[in-house]
């Protein structure tokens, strides 16, 4: 049994909005192993992009987050700024959706990834820029010599996140986290990235948290998924498993109304995204959901092992056998 | 008498960058539509996909001269729309519209949402009062009569593309380009969305051309397929042929690329990876545009421009060596 | 079912709302309401006349006491009074000339923004040339010049009234507010709502009007009170060295009795220097704190919703 290398429990996160409080994070458990690639997939409202921001500590002063982070052993949760500093690129990583954003424009990229280097570990400049250059060439950047001492805007999309993965990487953290590392760039440079994480996966075991809406992606490169909505996990498991016997409802909902070959029509889950301002009660999911009783307005339904997945269903039982989506 | 709707000949738009290059003032070509030629049946729905780069875009706003094209022809209804002054234009602008990408974008966020309904109708001099009628277009995309007071900015993503829906159909066009119309709503909206579009379509007639990166859902929706690279049609033809027997390269790398939500297809797939970037429009490879990226590039694809062939399986797509 | 369920809030509610949450907004709101009940109401606010003295030379100097509340000048006329008469002048001169230099200035910053090409080029290198000049130099000699003028009289009465003022500052004042207004309407006009307008056939005219100038009403309101304020300091500016409006009947403004305050200082009589520039900063700051909170009141990206 792989070591857990990030350990998430009861998380909850709240904003003090103009409208009231905004719970945008509902406790939360989670656990990534050392090695693997896990797929989190929800859509608007479901709390999965502010979940891993308050790992990082990324988030706003005036968020309230509560809950435990253990990262390899290490509360992240109530740490103090240096720690966090210390944590954020040497055991912990993240990438965002926009590559140009995450990078300095008026810096070269070698000196990016240098600076990077140097923070963390105790590198002489030009060690440093030596290993800069094995990070481009390790994402696939060609000739790297040259292009380390280019500036962003000399690089196309694609490569600005491979840039962004190299900086990611670089200290050789035990966990990256990779919020929609992908929707931003074109389909045929996605499966470039989608393969420059594999591969960097393969070569120094680091953990991947793949957030995501697009469960091409989540089919094509992850090990376990993990499904939110508003605000909650309401399913996790292997990959196989969840594409083969999906046991939550709104899993299921999400599976069917993806388009697929042939004609037939599409089923679109019912209703809207969640208003977190002021979500239903119990599961956040009946409003929409075609299954739904009154127990499921009660209470919030914790995460339960059905079967070889977790679900967050109440009902999961009586439920008609999915009919398998692969 | 004919059911040709729309017909493309040779469209051709340049943007002109003013660049400053230090102290030389260089004037670069944007080639961002290149002799890209189609036609539209009544009732059809033709899909046109393509990266950044690949012009499908400002294809759809040639179309409606929204951008005025730099050469090349359209013709709607029999009507070459290039010569027609403002006031012709702006009559045939009733059978013509449009659906964009962006839902926050798309709708003015200091008019109601009846307003902007009613804005085409008031700007075509269509006389009386336009209440019902925007009654029945919101319950026609599947909203209620109620919001016509609200402001945009109360509704979610999924409801204002809707709107952008009921007011593109306000002048009952035969024609709607739908620009990426699902591209920024969650993948549950998604659906209903595309159902919507199917419905209207059964029900009312018009033609649609798709504009979208996402090949899942031009497949479901298209009945004809055109794949753009860099601002030229590679490949046109019906839709199970081009998904299924894809004849240029650059489709199957392009279908190969897009992931599929099935694990077991996924991981057994074999997948052709392209090398690079899109190159830039500004300077495109010469002859065959894609062969930069091309495994089965040779030379006679810098020398030589392919045409558009038409294949055994019916399509036609422009490469000197199509696949089989 | 729409994503809220609380009650309708158009943008103007929204942006009231917002702007009603800055305290230093409101408490402005209430200074300058205060201030301007008094002005309009002058005779009765007023102790005495603007012109009247209260003590008559010699000894004509009074310190603040009952007689007279905040003192009284070389001539023995009231402060006070003096004060409420000359903010009247000022504020008067403010608002009359940020009307006309916004109004001058929203139009060519929406056609320039719009038209593009040469146009905007041409207006915005014109723009630039106002820009260049030194403003209160400029003000000078082009008062001079204008106010020489004879066949400009009728429009601008003569050179030290407040009418001539007013023009000078309308005059000057467009080139913040163009650029503004441009920035605006150039952002605007690549948003989709604005194609969807043009692909129905709508007119340039109507796009700008129906579309561009509300959506630019934010900006265009935030550049109104600042030029409301640059317009009072400038007043004060030129009568401070003594090219403010003067009549011979005593009328005053708050920038002539500000450059009083020049004479003061030597002399010792502290309250015709203290007071009238009190109130100066009172009012412009008063007039910013409002500028500020309807910057951020009609910010668009708060249009997006919650």
């Amino acid at each position: 049994m792989a070591e857990k290398v990030l350990e998430i429990r009861d998380l909850h996160v709240t904003f003090d909005t103009p409208s009231g409080p905004l719970e945008a994070v509902r406790g939360v458990d989670l656990d990534v192993s050392a090695g693997e690639l896990l797929g989190v997939v929800g859509e608007s409202g479901s709390g999965k992009s502010v979940s891993f921001l308050a790992t990082m500590g990324l988030l706003p002063a005036r968020a309230r987050v509560t809950g435990s982070v253990l990262l390899a052993g290490e509360q992240l949760i109530g740490a103090s700024a240096k720690q966090m500093r210390s944590v954020r690129g040497r055991l912990l990583s993240m990438i965002f959706q926009d590559p140009l954003s995450a990078l300095n424009p008026v810096h070269r990229i070698g000196d990016q990834i240098s600076e990077m280097l140097r923070s963390h570990q105790n590198l002489s400049a030009r060690d440093a820029d030596k290993r800069a250059v094995e990070l481009l060439d390790i994402v696939g950047i060609p000739q790297p010599g040259d292009r380390a001492r280019q500036y962003p805007h000399e690089f196309s999309g694609g490569m600005r996140q491979r840039v962004v993965i190299a900086i990611a990487i670089a200290n050789n953290p035990k966990v990256l986290i990779a919020d929609e590392p992908t929707t931003a760039l074109d389909v045929t440079v996605q499966a470039q990235i989608l393969e420059v994480i594999e591969r960097v996966q393969e070569r120094f075991g680091t953990a991947v948290v793949l957030i995501t809406h697009d469960l091409g992606v989540i089919a094509r490169v992850a090990d376990r998924v993990n499904v939110m909505y508003a605000g909650r996990n309401v399913e996790q498991g292997t990959i196989e498993s969840l594409f083969d016997h999906p046991s939550h409802p709104y899993t299921r909902g999400l599976l069917a109304s993806l388009p697929r070959p042939g004609k037939q029509r599409l089923k679109p889950i019912t209703g809207f995204p969640p208003n977190m301002l002021n979500p239903p009660s119990g599961c956040a999911f009946h409003t929409r959901c075609e299954y739904a009783a009154d127990i499921c307005k009660g209470e919030m339904p914790p995460l339960v092992g059905f079967g070889d997945l977790q679900t967050a269903c109440v009902r999961a039982k009586e439920l008609p056998k999915s009919e398998s989506f692969v | 008498m004919s059911s040709e709707l729309l017909k493309v000949t040779n469209l051709v738009k340049n943007f002109e960058l003013r660049v400053n290059n230090g102290a030389r003032r260089k004037k670069r070509i944007v080639q961002a539509v290149t002799n890209v030629s189609f036609s539209v049946d009544k009732g059809q729905t033709l899909g046109l996909v393509g990266e950044s780069g690949s012009g499908k875009t400002t294809v759809g706003r040639c179309i409606l001269r929204l951008i005025e094209p730099t050469s090349g022809s359209v013709e709607f209804e029999g009507h070459d729309l290039s010569s027609l002054k403002f006031e012709e234009m702006r009559a045939l602008r009733r059978k013509m519209q449009i659906v964009f990408q962006d839902p926050f974008a798309s709708l003015d966020p200091k008019m109601t949402v009846g307003a902007s309904i009613t804005e085409p109708m008031v700007v075509q001099g269509v006389p009386g009062d336009h209440s019902d009628k925007v009654i029945e277009l919101l319950e026609l995309v599947g909203l209620s009569a109620d919001h016509a007071q609200r402001f945009p900015h109360e509704f979610s993503g999924g409801q204002r593309q809707r709107i952008g829906v009921a007011r593109a159909l306000a002048l009952n066009p035969a024609l709607i380009v739908l620009d990426e119309p699902v591209s920024a709503l969650d993948v549950s909206i998604q659906a209903g969305v595309v159902n919507l579009f199917e419905d209207l379509q059964s029900r009312l007639g018009m033609s649609y051309i798709f504009i979208a990166h996402d090949l899942s859902v031009v497949q479901h929706i298209a009945d004809r397929v055109a794949v753009m690279y860099l601002g030229k049609i590679v490949e046109i033809g019906d839709q199970e042929s081009v998904y299924a027997r894809p004849t240029h390269p650059y489709t199957k790398a392009l279908l190969s690329a897009v992931p599929l939500p099935d694990p077991k297809i996924e991981r057994a797939r074999h997948r052709i990876m392209l090398e690079g970037d899109v190159p830039s429009p500004v300077n495109p490879p010469s002859g065959c545009r894609f062969r930069t990226r091309c495994w089965k590039a040779q030379d006679v694809c810098a020398q030589e421009e392919p045409m558009l062939t038409v294949r055994p399986s019916g399509q036609m797509s422009a490469c000197h060596f199509p696949e089989s | 079912m729409s994503k809220q369920e609380s009650t309708v809030l158009s943008p103007r509610q929204m942006a009231f709302r917002r702007f009603v949450s800055h305290k230093a907004a409101v408490a402005s709101c209430i200074i300058i309401g205060l201030l301007t009940l008094f002005i309009v109401l002058a005779p009765l606010t007023a102790r005495y006349g603007v012109n009247e003295s209260v003590q008559a030379p010699p000894n004509s100097f009074l310190t603040p006491r009952a007689k007279s509340w905040l003192g009284t000048d070389d001539i023995g006329r009231d402060l006070y009074s003096r004060l409420i008469y000359g903010v009247r002048v000022s504020l008067l001169i403010g608002l009359a000339s940020a009307i006309i230099s916004v109004t001058l200035g929203a139009l060519v910053g929406a056609v320039a923004g719009f038209r593009g090409g040469k146009f905007d080029d041409i207006m915005m290198r014109v723009t630039d040339l106002f820009l260049a000049f030194p403003f209160l130099v400029t003000l000078l000699v082009v008062r001079n010049v204008l106010g020489a003028l004879p066949w400009l009289r009728p429009i601008t009465g003569d050179m030290s009234s407040v009418r001539f003022i007013i023009v000078l500052f309308g005059l000057f004042g467009w080139m913040g507010v163009a650029r503004i207004v441009r920035g605006q309407v150039l952002s605007l006009k690549e948003r989709e709502f604005v194609e969807a307008a043009r692909a129905v056939g709508a007119s340039r005219r109507y796009i700008i009007t129906r579309h561009l100038l509300p959506n630019s009403v934010g900006p265009i309101m935030v550049a109104l009170t600042f030029s409301v304020v640059g317009a009072i300091i400038g007043e004060s500016t030129l009568a401070f060295f003594g090219y403010g409006p003067q009549a011979g009947d005593g009328a005053t403004s708050l920038g002539i009795l500000v450059g009083a305050a020049k004479g003061a200082v030597q002399t010792g009589y502290w309250w015709l220097a203290v007071f009238p520039c009190l109130v100066l900063i009172v009012i412009a700051l008063s007039i910013n704190f409002i500028g500020d909170a309807l910057r951020d009141a009609t910010d668009p990206r708060l249009d997006r919703g919650v």
